[in-house]
């Protein structure tokens, strides 16, 4: 490893064109893009971040336009990563969450990204955390992370900023879905979108009665309406949020969330790290045999995994 | 080692409709396409100016750039897309049309830059491997 390869002048801001190799780099597990966010990682740690998900049609990729112009009318720069899913069966994917900002276009101030999951060893989570650093070290005021919220991976995802926004459309579903684990129990702020349809309000006192019946907490998540397509309601989400990023700030509940965060980024790493170095050292053959083995019902799952770790460990 | 470095890069191709006309189901067609070939497409959609299109492909570090183009507008449209992939220094990235283009335009736009046409009724493995090709010979 060799970190004096990185050049003295680390910290200048990189063009365009370097920062989206660089988010290439990152995707890919370059070696160069890692020794890039060395250099800069102490740097880290000056943009807002936000996080923002929920079920596909819910309308976060409008919403996220709206939220950039207003936050571009406030004078922030803002950076987006947007990531959708990649097929499980192909490692394909339509990135189409541009599609819905086409309104950003031509505007200096913001630069948007499109991610792909790329499933189980892509590491996304990891990715976005590395794209973060990237735009924070380039001068971003606020990145903006975009996932659908489907899965364990997504909630990943949402994991890496400092506040997260659920959205939910109209007719989600009754109190026992708003109340079930998940989603929501990782939302600071939820928006209810979408908000001149029917049953915008119901759903909006069902996901605030639901949010009641935890515990009290220092910070009361808010549950906002909204119609991304016209803007209404946007400005209060972006007041809110600015309120969440000061009572983070203020109360020492985002230090207690940060060193959260970084447990959950380096264990994440290192989990990948593992599956690949043990893939990698298996004898050929050993992982598809053993596979074949299961579907044949012939070796029980666990006694697989439990060999495949013996062979890899074997010196 | 280098432990994080994935074996497959998955190739990032924008897909985008300049113009006024509204019809994209060939650009859809061809986005699915490219995806079950196992590439990352990002899909701009509808009524892209020259500017925005060249604006993602920067900003999305994409491996090649798709223009669908049904209005007939090409000839205005695709010069200027190339002109501004040359201001941004991305003239190493490859760009293919599909849609309408009368043969007799073929030679003028492949004179400034563009590597592939693939006109209604292209099988879409043959975009698959235009693709596949004109990436790796910029990769190498």
């Amino acid at each position: 490893m060799s970190e004096s390869q990185a050049p003295a002048d680390a910290m200048l801001p990189l063009t365009k064109r370097e920062l989206a190799r660089l988010l290439t780099g990152i995707e890919n597990g370059a070696p160069a893009a890692q020794r890039i966010l060395r250099e800069r990682y102490r740097h880290s740690g000056k943009a807002r971040t936000i996080g923002i998900t929920g079920a596909p049609g819910s309308g976060k990729s409008t919403l996220v336009a709206a939220m950039v112009q207003g936050l571009r009318a406030r004078q922030h720069t803002v950076a987006v990563i947007a990531v959708d899913p990649s097929s499980p069966f192909t490692g394909g994917a339509i990135l189409g969450d541009r599609f819905r900002m086409n309104a950003l276009a031509g505007d200096a101030g913001v630069f948007v990204r499109s991610m792909a999951s790329r499933g189980a060893l892509g590491g996304v989570a990891a990715a976005v955390a590395d794209a973060i650093i990237a735009f924070d070290t380039n001068g971003f005021d606020v990145v903006i992370v975009e996932t659908v919220g489907a899965g364990q991976n997504e909630i990943d995802v949402a994991w890496v900023t400092e506040s997260v926004i659920v959205v939910e459309a109209p007719g989600m579903g009754d109190e026992v879905q708003a109340i079930k684990a998940g989603i929501l129990e990782i939302a600071d702020v939820v928006v209810v979108n979408k908000a001149d349809r029917d049953g915008a309000a119901q759903t909006a006192s069902t996901i605030a009665a639901a949010l009641e019946i935890g515990r009290k907490r220092a910070w009361e998540v808010p549950v906002l309406k909204a119609v991304a397509t016209t803007g209404s309601g946007v400005d209060e989400l972006l007041d809110r949020l600015a309120e969440h990023h000061h009572y983070l700030q203020t109360s020492g509940k985002g230090q207690w969330r940060w060193e959260h965060r970084v447990q959950h980024d380096v264990l994440n790493r290192l989990r990948e790290m593992l599956l690949r170095r043990m893939l990698g050292q298996l004898p050929p053959d050993q992982l598809s045999q053993l596979l074949a083995a299961v579907a044949r019902r012939e070796v029980y799952p666990t006694d697989a995994a439990a060999e495949l770790m013996n062979q890899s460990s074997k010196p | 080692m280098t432990e994080t470095q994935s074996p497959v890069r998955p190739l990032r191709i924008l897909l985008a409709k300049p113009g006024l006309d509204g019809h994209d189901r060939g650009a859809k067609v061809v986005a699915r396409a490219l995806r079950d070939a196992g590439m990352e497409v990002i899909y701009t959609g509808l009524r892209q100016t020259p500017e925005m299109i060249v604006e993602a492909a920067l900003q999305e570090d994409a491996d090649a750039v798709g223009l669908s183009i049904l209005s007939g507008a090409h000839n205005t449209l695709v010069p200027r897309v190339m002109e501004l992939m040359r201001a941004q220094g991305l003239n190493d990235v490859p760009v293919f049309i599909g849609g309408i283009i009368p043969d007799h335009d073929v030679p003028a736009l492949k004179a400034i830059g563009i590597t592939g046409v693939f006109g209604p009724g292209s099988p879409l493995s043959e975009i698959v491997d235009f693709i596949q090709t004109q990436t790796a010979r910029r990769a190498s």
